[in-house]
């Protein structure tokens, strides 16, 4: 199977912006469209703490994390700077104004990569396991 | 293309790091040769005090190993001397006939030691303080001789006999001034050192002249130094003697080729503020040996400022003028923290502020002209220098901070390092910066492997200081102990950011007089490097413009951060947060109601209350946003943005039996008038109705705090990284001059501020007197700023309901599907 899927139109995406495209399974895939018109696209997980990089700030051809301002680049889904790591690329193609991922990328690239957790139950607490009794009249 | 050949003569710190920063910025520009006097390829020179104190190894302080100039096609010639350069021909000829042409050539041989010029000078064992070799002349002769003599006590000198010391041997120090290293500290300090170094077993000859070293063969003429003599003849036994009365640049080849070198001072190769000799713009000339402005450079920092900017002008970007820097002082010497700055001797004209405890061992002194610091001197405790030297270099008035400068920046209430102040007694596992978690191992770790010089690069490799900044002055102690950087240097202004040379003063500026009103022609009319700046930069522009231009420059949703994008803070899985705004922190059983409803269909997983008196939604999806903004139906909060924030009350005098002023609807009118003000950073305001203050008012930007009389208006206070009471700044009678006043004050902040600067910080940097010129003794100015503030606010619109004027791009609220 060899099948371009069509998303969007380029024009659909901000300049210097980006839109998010949720996939049958897996995380987001994050597509950005620079000052030049380029598009690209990447898994929308930063390498360092799966921050959604889709909402991050698009300048040259790269894009800042916005929850810890890594400099990712746009092509290659890697790090700059002092910074290690990569995150998946995904190829793109644009016909007509219309801005295409590939099928089978969209299938199978990085499904299992986990997703970063908040809230309750998202980190031990501060006392572990213990826990205090709740005295009536309160409720738990 | 052919590539053009450059030659650098001198295999040294300051000319390897030009050659770093070329081959980052353009690595296929130049064929490069190198030649080096010493066997060695570059090391850390600053580290042989630690490697003769047996804390290092030589390996350890190696910068670039030889497979260092192997990966880059540098061409090494070691261990050969350069003699001669035809300046005509353009060809070096090194001592044993090496030849190279050359199209640039870089002259970085740094300095040679001062030797004394009295009799036995040439004596064996007798020896300068500078390279490899010396350093391994000195443990050799440590370990089968007793005595040294080390001539000087100044920087180099003392960590000479410190090492020697450390190695077994009985060593004196012999010094012609009248205190210990007198061009870096005053008679106190110098003092102080003495004693410390004293217990730990130095001997010291304070005001003693060198008359001849005696050797043990001829009637003392040659053989092995035996003794020093000084001109009273009185004699010390000596089977080593360490000369390090001082460096002076090495301008031999220069001289020689025709060069000009300054003859007066400390002399050095005449450079322009390219780094060019001026006597010949082919060769450039860096480093200990270059005099810049009159001045040669001996510490890190500079040099390698003189490098970057050498680098960019070897690359052709004609861009980067080096224009000097300020430099400090402090010591090698484990367990002894001196650090001096300026003009830290005083004199006529200077006031000076003195802490002196000679028993516990601390000694400050701050000197003080025209109501600035102008110079530093501290032994024993050394935490606050940065920050001295910082006052130091921008040279802003202290009158305002002047009851508690003594007391230094950490004393004011830092957070986040444990109260730590002394990097050395620290353990690895103790943490420096607790923002993100980095240990001292970890960044003294990085230092060494990485081969980190710079704040700024401790910064990038370990996020060390990196996000509050109070503990830079930590960091920078473990640079020091651990590479031996230095607090000097760092440009006069400093830029934006990368893209730039400019500072945020000079973009404000040109900004206002240019009447510039998008960030191309910003970028445009400043000449900005990159094409669309960088996420730090962007957002920076964009509040300028829209805060000096309001109605006239458009707000760009593309160059603002996440939160204010979404107008919701993301939160650490790319949910968001909802807070809506609560006027001075109270509600209604209808608006609690709407929540409630809102968490329960929207499966919002944690409901919170604030600090601020309002309540937190946590965990909202993106998708959700605007339906919760919607069912809710409360104003926008504005807690994800560089804005008005809260205006925290208590209940005030409508219940509260100690109330004496109405404290809730102050903060109310306060808030009602104020929302949706964009500012450089976030602001917060309190109201309290009695002095009691329940509201916290004296950690906010604004506090006003009622009183039976009228109201108390307190200013720039901070309850975050750095706690900071706020000042008092003006007693007010009624609440439209509490409206007038506080309004005046945050349209000087949103005009003056820097992006990013809380008004903590602004009113430090300009001063608490600026601005009680500008609102308290300008009634006309005053009332102008409240105008312009309103105007500023004057219809616009709350982003959770008017989309459109608020340019909302509400396309990121939906995913595309695939």
């Amino acid at each position: 199977m060899s099948e371009w899927k069509p998303i969007c139109l380029v024009t659909d995406i901000p300049m210097l912006g980006s839109r998010r495209v949720a996939r049958e399974k897996g995380p987001h895939v994050a597509i950005f469209r620079n000052s030049e018109n380029k598009v690209f696209a990447l898994l929308d997980r930063c390498p360092h703490k799966g921050g959604p990089l889709s909402q991050g700030i698009v300048f040259g051809d790269s894009v800042a994390c916005p929850l810890h301002n890594w400099t990712i680049g746009l092509d290659d889904g890697c790090a700059k700077g002092a910074d290690e790591g990569c995150t998946q690329p995904f190829q793109i193609k644009i016909d007509n104004g219309t801005v295409h991922l590939h099928a089978d990328e969209l299938a199978t690239l990085a499904i299992h990569v986990a997703l970063p957790k908040a809230g309750p139950g998202a980190s031990t607490g501060a006392l572990g396991d213990r826990t205090f009794e709740v005295q009536a009249p309160h409720s738990p | 293309m052919k590539k053009m050949k450059l030659v650098m003569v001198g295999n040294g710190m300051a000319g390897v790091r030009t050659l770093e920063e070329l081959l980052k910025i353009s690595p296929d520009l130049y064929d490069i040769t190198v030649f080096g006097a010493e066997p060695h390829p570059n090391y850390n020179r600053i580290l042989l005090s630690p490697v003769l104190a047996g804390e290092q190894t030589l390996d350890e302080i190696v910068l670039n190993p030889l497979s260092w100039y192997e990966e880059n096609g540098v061409k090494l010639h070691l261990g050969k001397k350069v003699v001669d350069v035809d300046r005509n021909k353009r060809v070096v000829k090194a001592s044993d006939g090496t030849e190279e042409s050359y199209d640039r050539l870089l002259i970085a041989t740094g300095s040679n030691p001062f030797i004394l010029p009295v009799p036995g000078k040439d004596l064996e064992g007798v020896i300068a303080y500078r390279d490899i070799a010396d350093t391994n002349t000195m443990i050799d002769a440590a370990a089968k001789y007793k005595h040294a003599v080390v001539i000087g006590g100044g920087l180099l000198g003392l960590e000479a006999a410190n090492g020697l010391m450390l190695r077994g041997m009985q060593v004196t120090v012999v010094h012609i001034m009248p205190w210990l290293m007198e061009r870096q500290l005053d008679d106190t300090a110098g003092k102080l050192l003495q004693k410390s170094l004293e217990s730990r077993g130095l001997k010291f000859m304070i005001g003693a002249q060198t008359q001849q070293l005696i050797g043990d063969k001829e009637a003392g003429k040659s053989g092995r130094v035996m003794a020093v003599q000084f001109k009273d003849g009185t004699e010390v036994p000596a089977d080593l003697v360490v000369m390090a009365a001082g460096i002076r640049p090495n301008t031999e080849l220069a001289l020689k080729v025709g060069l000009h070198c300054f003859n007066d001072g400390r002399g050095g190769i005449v450079v322009n503020d390219t780094m060019q000799t001026i006597t010949d713009p082919r060769i450039y000339s860096v480093g200990e040996c270059a005099a810049h402005r009159g001045i040669a450079y001996g510490l890190v920092a500079p040099l390698f400022e003189q490098g970057k900017v050498c680098a960019t002008h070897l690359a052709e970007f004609g861009i980067g003028r080096y224009q000097g820097s300020q430099t400090s002082t402090k010591l090698k010497v484990t367990g002894i923290d001196l650090f001096s700055a300026g003009d830290f001797m005083g004199g006529e004209g200077c006031e000076e502020i003195v802490m002196s405890d000679p028993y516990g061992g601390v000694y400050k002194k701050l000197v003080i002209k025209d109501d600035k610091l102008i110079g530093a001197c501290m032994y024993g405790d050394t935490v606050d220098g940065s920050w001295y030297f910082k006052l130091l270099r921008e040279g802003r008035s202290i009158s305002d901070i002047r009851d508690k400068l003594m007391f230094g920046e950490s004393n004011i209430g830092d957070v986040g390092h444990e109260g730590h102040n002394k990097a050395a007694a620290m353990a690895d596992s103790d943490e420096v910066c607790g923002c993100n978690g980095v240990n001292k191992g970890a960044i003294c770790k990085a230092i060494k492997e990485k081969g980190l010089f710079t704040l700024e690069e401790v910064r990038k490799h370990t996020k060390a200081s990196a996000s509050c900044g109070s503990c830079t002055g930590l960091v920078e102690q473990l640079l020091m102990f651990t590479a031996g950087g230095d607090y000097s240097a760092t440009p006069k202004k400093k830029a934006m950011c990368g893209c730039t040379d400019r500072s945020h003063q000079e973009v404000r500026d040109t900004i206002k007089e240019q009447k510039l009103l998008t960030i191309d022609a910003t970028y445009k009319a400043l000449e900005w490097r990159t094409p669309n700046g960088c996420s730090s930069c962007r957002p920076a522009v964009n509040y300028y413009l829209i805060s000096t231009w309001p109605k006239e420059a458009k707000d760009d949703p593309q160059s603002r951060y996440i939160n204010e994008r979404s107008h919701a803070n993301i939160q650490k899985d790319g949910t968001y947060s909802v807070i809506p705004r609560m006027w001075g922190g109270e509600t209604t059983a209808d608006e609690l109601r709407r929540i409630a409803n809102a968490v329960d269909k929207y499966k919002i997983p944690t409901v919170k209350v604030t600090g601020g008196q309002r309540i937190d939604l946590l965990g909202v999806k993106k998708e959700d946003l605007v339906n919760v903004w919607k069912d809710i139906g409360m104003p926008s909060g504005h807690a994800y943005a560089k804005a008005l924030r809260t205006v925290k009350t208590c209940v005030g005098s409508e219940w509260c039996r100690f109330g004496t002023q109405d404290s809730t609807q102050m903060g109310k009118d306060l808030e009602r008038a104020m929302w949706r003000m964009y500012a450089p950073h976030k602001v917060k305001f309190a109201v309290s109705g009695c002095p009691r203050n329940c509201a916290e008012a004296g950690i906010k930007d604004v506090g006003i705090i009622g009183v039976d009389s009228g109201w108390e208006m307190y200013v720039a206070g901070n309850g975050g990284i750095k706690t900071e009471v706020a000042h008092f700044f003006v007693k007010l009678k009624t609440a439209e001059e509490v409206l007038e006043y506080t309004g005046a004050f945050c349209q000087l902040y949103r005009e003056e501020g820097w992006y990013l600067e809380r008004t903590v910080h602004y009113v430090s940097r300009v001063g608490l007197d600026h601005v009680k010129k500008k609102i308290l003794d300008d009634a006309a100015g005053r009332k102008a700023l409240w105008e312009r503030l309103q105007f500023s606010l004057d219809g616009e619109p709350d982003p959770w309901f008017e989309f459109d004027k608020a340019a909302v791009d509400t396309r990121q609220f939906s995913p595309l599907s695939a």
